[in-house]
């Protein structure tokens, strides 16, 4: 069990460093926010590995709080992108 | 190992493979949108079996990662059909290639047919 979740979490590494390599050499500014979005859910999906890693269900509620935030960051850039704020 | 820990695992592996091929659409694509396609629907697709194999390994767990699970399921195409508005209405280019753009086509039919109306 514990190697499997050697490959998963380097797997999942490398695609946060892909998407971060997005955020920064983006052309443009949704390029840029498209790279946040993948960030925020590869990171997600990163916490509940963290909580499967370390048998504590309290990340669980991190995740949640986690997805809330990007969700709502997102929008806004959305909004501001849009010419709304 | 019982059998739900090892359905548990497969889903985990295969969630974190679609993560990754996401990230690898975000960097390959060549456009704002076509980045867009690969990297919400293939990364949404690998953090809910991610999440829900995590739930089903724990049974315990099965709740809260359903909740996580059906929040981003619910969430992540409200982000992304923002963003994409946001980049159409912003002026980005479509990749050269593009055969169709029929959000366009909508917008100038839209304003011919105010122009109409008011005459």
């Amino acid at each position: 069990m514990s190697s499997i979740l050697i490959i998963v979490f380097s797997l999942v590494s490398i695609a946060t460093l892909l998407s971060t390599i997005r955020i920064i050499s983006g052309p443009t500014i949704p390029d840029r926010a498209v790279g946040l979005d993948t960030a925020t859910t590869i990171t997600t999906a990163m916490i509940v590995l963290f909580a499967q890693i370390f048998h504590r269900a309290i990340y669980l509620d991190i995740a949640l709080v986690y997805a809330i935030l990007a969700f709502l960051g997102v929008i806004a850039i959305a909004r501001y992108l849009e010419g709304g704020m | 190992m019982l059998w739900y820990e090892i359905i548990g695992i497969i889903m985990i592996i295969i969630g974190a493979v679609f993560l990754f091929l996401g990230a690898l659409g975000v960097i390959r694509m060549p456009d704002v949108y076509n980045r867009m396609q690969a990297g919400t629907k293939a990364t949404t697709l690998g953090a809910l079996s991610v999440i829900m194999g995590v739930g089903i390994y724990h049974p315990a767990w099965i709740f809260k990662t359903g909740i996580i699970s059906l929040f981003i399921l619910l969430t992540n195409p409200v982000s992304s059909n923002a963003l994409a508005r946001a980049a159409h209405n912003a002026g980005i280019p479509l990749y050269e290639e593009t055969v169709i753009d029929k959000y366009a086509e909508d917008k100038g039919k839209t304003r011919a047919e105010e122009e109409k109306e008011n005459g």
